[in-house]
């Protein structure tokens, strides 16, 4: 058990699954001797050589087709894209090629890659550096995506992405690499040692996709998030002082439904929150389950709480972010009814 | 009966990595760099195929002594090559201020281009006013040499109440239409296909204008490259292709890129397309070839392939340390030098020019970039502001604004 960052638990995540298995391969940009301009894959090059992880050429397309080619002969790739922003030019790749490779030749050859980004805002990086495209992928068939919230999870997960034998994107909340977030941009930043769930265990460990967590049990209303917004909805339910039931979703395809529908029979309430923009957000095709699901369990109308339609604006960070004052408003909106 | 076949060896596979990393010394001395003069300079309408060699030769003009050597010498009048000193050393200037207001956290973020100032001065001086040019982030240069105001970028990078831009896009992030200056795009090697077109546009229109697009070595590997390549060549686009070989690429070097086993511009002769390899540290050389790309564009002749051989002497960006992947100082040993010390050497040489006027001439760039810092501070910061109103974060997602943006714009209060 070690005490660790995001950052960290990827790392380690990664580490244990290049010493496990001979098939494990990281690749992208800047992710071999340097690391990682988020120093992800740190010191990993030095351990497990240059034919194991290594820098690519500055092509998404490319990296997300080199990634199935390895995956066709047997490998189980690690693809990082340098930002979620930048995943656009392999879009062809991911959503023509490895999400239906399955399928197109009745199993004969897949695509276990796993795909992943750092994804969100919070750290000024403008409209090319925050976005949350998640929405884009969950909508791809064949493709599963997977967003954690802790270092715990964070590895956990990682692991069970690449054991996965689909294709898997992995979005990691960059506003969570060095510590949890609750939406105060003004309040100094927390270290994650100072949160439970940066307690991370040696060695392999996994958690099952699809398999929400509850992270914080109440009775009031359900509160449907991931990422970061798991622990600004945290915050929100605190100082609204609501007793919200959280769920953080950890995988959104295959989405826990299960979990989703024993919460909202209970509470009768919901709000869904995402930092991506509103319309065909994935918080619509939430929103339209728990319709489906919990009809007659509902006592309100379900809340969307997400960022507003616009690109993510520079100097507007924070009016833009889908903060706790927002989420607050949104729980005593569905409190009243 | 056939002898049984031998047992292949098992294969490995090949990793570029550079010849040092830190903690050695920086060395330079594999570096073929031929002697200034030497390289030939075809007529304009020399077919690709009859110029291969300047895709793998060096275009250099100024000598170690700050001579204008060689047929590619273009014999620039010294109120020109003291108008480009001028913008270079205000890049330069301008640089270093808006660094330190990074460190200061008056603004998130900067990108310098130290090392490359006579890259963007000597094209935009090298092309007409009127032509349009599709940059990337390192070549703030081509505003200061089209006297852009310095006023205007900074505010750009402030996020201010004075910025074009409604502090929509992270800094340095420049537009400006009147400028000629295309909307730099964070996602690399967009320009280039685009400047394409709008290079087929002029073309189109029976229009007289050119378009120029620059691309860094590392994202040549993106796809918009080989599009551009592609079409340009295709449609014969009146377009000039610069390349910026400054052997970096945040943390890989440009083996990564495929620069391992040919040069940059040899990528354009599979394509058909004229390509040169220029010194771009050398003043006059990137002056020279980026005209002869010019007047063949302007004389319909088509595309042309610049390489410009530089190296980036600074960080990437204010968010990057060099020194954690290769030797520390390494831009100070490069062996085409600098690009503002060649070309003050040269207006020494051509005796227009004193160590006593360089100094005056520091000093009112100095005081020029200091008196513009004062002002689009006066306008705003990233920390403390004022900035447009946040309700402008709603206008131009559309040019008419639907019901829900409306309505999320209400909502917000704004
Ligand atoms: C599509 C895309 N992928 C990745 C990045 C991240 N990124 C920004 S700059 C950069 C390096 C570019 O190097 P190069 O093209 O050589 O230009 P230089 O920075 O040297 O001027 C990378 C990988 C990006 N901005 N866009
Ligand atoms: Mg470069």
């Amino acid at each position: 058990m070690a005490t660790m960052t995001m950052v960290q638990a990827l790392n380690a995540a990664m580490d244990v699954m290049l010493t496990r298995s001979g098939d494990v391969v990281v690749l992208g940009e800047d992710v071999g001797y340097f690391g990682g301009v988020f120093r992800c894959t740190d010191g990993l090059q030095r351990k497990h050589g240059r034919a194991r992880v290594f820098d690519t050429p500055i092509t998404e397309a490319g990296i997300m087709g080199i990634a199935v080619g390895m995956a066709a002969y047997g490998l189980r790739p690690v693809a990082e894209m340098q930002f979620a922003d930048y995943i656009y030019p392999a879009c062809d790749q991911l959503i023509s090629e490895a999400a239906r490779l399955r399928y197109r030749s009745g199993g004969e050859f897949t695509a276990p890659v796993t795909v992943r980004a750092p994804y969100g805002g919070g750290i000024f990086g403008g409209q090319t550096h925050s976005q949350s495209p998640e929405a884009i992928f969950t909508h791809v068939a064949g493709l599963k995506t997977v967003i954690p919230s802790t270092p715990y999870d964070a590895k956990g997960l990682l692991i069970s992405a690449i054991e996965d034998d689909d294709p898997v994107m992995f979005f990691e909340p960059k506003r969570l690499y060095n510590g949890p977030f609750e939406g105060y941009h003004d309040r100094p930043v927390v270290p994650w040692a100072k949160h439970p769930a940066s307690e991370v265990p040696d060695g392999h460990y996994a958690i099952p996709l699809g398999k929400a967590a509850t992270v914080r049990s109440g009775t009031a209303v359900t509160i449907l998030a991931y990422g970061t917004m798991v622990h600004v909805a945290m915050a929100a339910a605190r100082d609204a002082q609501v007793d919200a039931e959280i769920l953080d979703l950890r995988t959104l395809v295959p989405v826990d439904i299960e979990a989703i529908e024993a919460s909202v029979r209970k509470t009768g309430r919901c709000v869904i929150v995402h930092e991506a923009t509103r319309t065909g957000g994935f918080g619509a095709e939430l929103s339209a389950l728990v319709q489906e699901h919990c009809f007659h369990h509902l006592e309100a109308p379900i809340e969307r709480v997400t960022g507003w339609d616009t690109p993510y604006p520079h100097a507007f960070e924070w009016e833009y972010f889908p903060g706790p004052a927002r989420i607050a408003e949104a729980l005593r909106r569905v409190m009243e009814e | 009966m056939d002898a049984p076949m031998p047992v292949p060896a098992p294969l490995s596979l090949h990793v570029p990595e550079p010849p040092q990393r830190p903690g050695s010394e920086i060395d330079f001395t594999g570096l073929a760099v031929q002697p200034a003069g030497t390289a030939r300079r075809p007529a304009i309408d020399c077919p690709a195929a009859d110029m291969t060699d300047l895709a793998y030769d060096l275009v250099r003009v100024l000598d170690d002594q700050g001579h204008a050597v060689g047929p590619w010498d273009p014999a620039l009048a010294p109120d020109t090559l003291m108008r480009g000193l001028r913008s270079m050393m205000t890049v330069r200037a301008y640089d270093e201020r808006m660094q330190r207001a990074q460190r200061q956290g008056k603004t998130s973020f900067y990108m310098k281009c130290t090392g490359e100032e006579a890259i963007a001065v000597a094209q935009a001086m090298a092309v007409d006013r009127s032509d349009m040019l599709f940059p990337t982030y390192r070549q703030q240069g081509l505003l200061i040499a089209r006297d852009w105001p310095l006023v205007d970028m900074m505010c750009q990078v402030f996020s201010n109440a004075g910025d074009r831009l409604k502090g929509r896009q992270m800094p340095v992030f420049y537009s400006s239409k009147e400028a000629g200056f295309f909307s730099i795009s964070g996602n690399l090697g967009t320009q280039y296909s685009q400047a394409v077109g709008w290079a087929m546009a002029s073309a189109i229109k029976g229009d007289t204008r050119i378009a120029a697009a620059w691309i860094g070595e590392g994202a040549t590997a993106e796809g918009d490259f080989h599009h551009a390549l592609t079409f340009a060549s295709v449609y014969r686009a009146p377009v000039i292709l610069t390349l910026v070989n400054n052997h970096w690429a945040i943390s890989s070097f440009h083996g990564i890129a495929g620069g391992e086993r040919t040069t940059f511009a040899a990528r354009g002769l599979g394509y058909g397309i004229p390509s040169l390899r220029v010194d771009g540290n050398d003043f006059l050389a990137v002056f020279a070839a980026t005209r002869w790309a010019a007047a063949r564009a302007r004389a319909n002749l088509g595309p042309s392939l610049i390489e410009l051989f530089t190296y980036r002497a600074a960080a990437h960006s204010t968010s990057d340390d060099p020194a954690k992947y290769r030797p520390e100082n390494a831009g100070a040993h490069w062996p085409l030098g600098d690009p503002i010390d060649r070309l003050r050497q040269h207006l020494i040489a051509l005796g227009v020019w004193s160590e006593a006027r360089q100094e005056d001439l520091a000093r009112e760039v100095a005081e020029a970039v200091q008196a513009a810092g004062k002002e689009a501070e006066s306008l705003g910061t990233l920390d403390k502001g004022p900035y447009h109103s946040a309700r402008t974060m709603f206008e131009d997602v559309y040019k008419t604004m639907p019901w829900h943006l409306e309505r999320q714009r209400r909502q917000a209060g704004v």
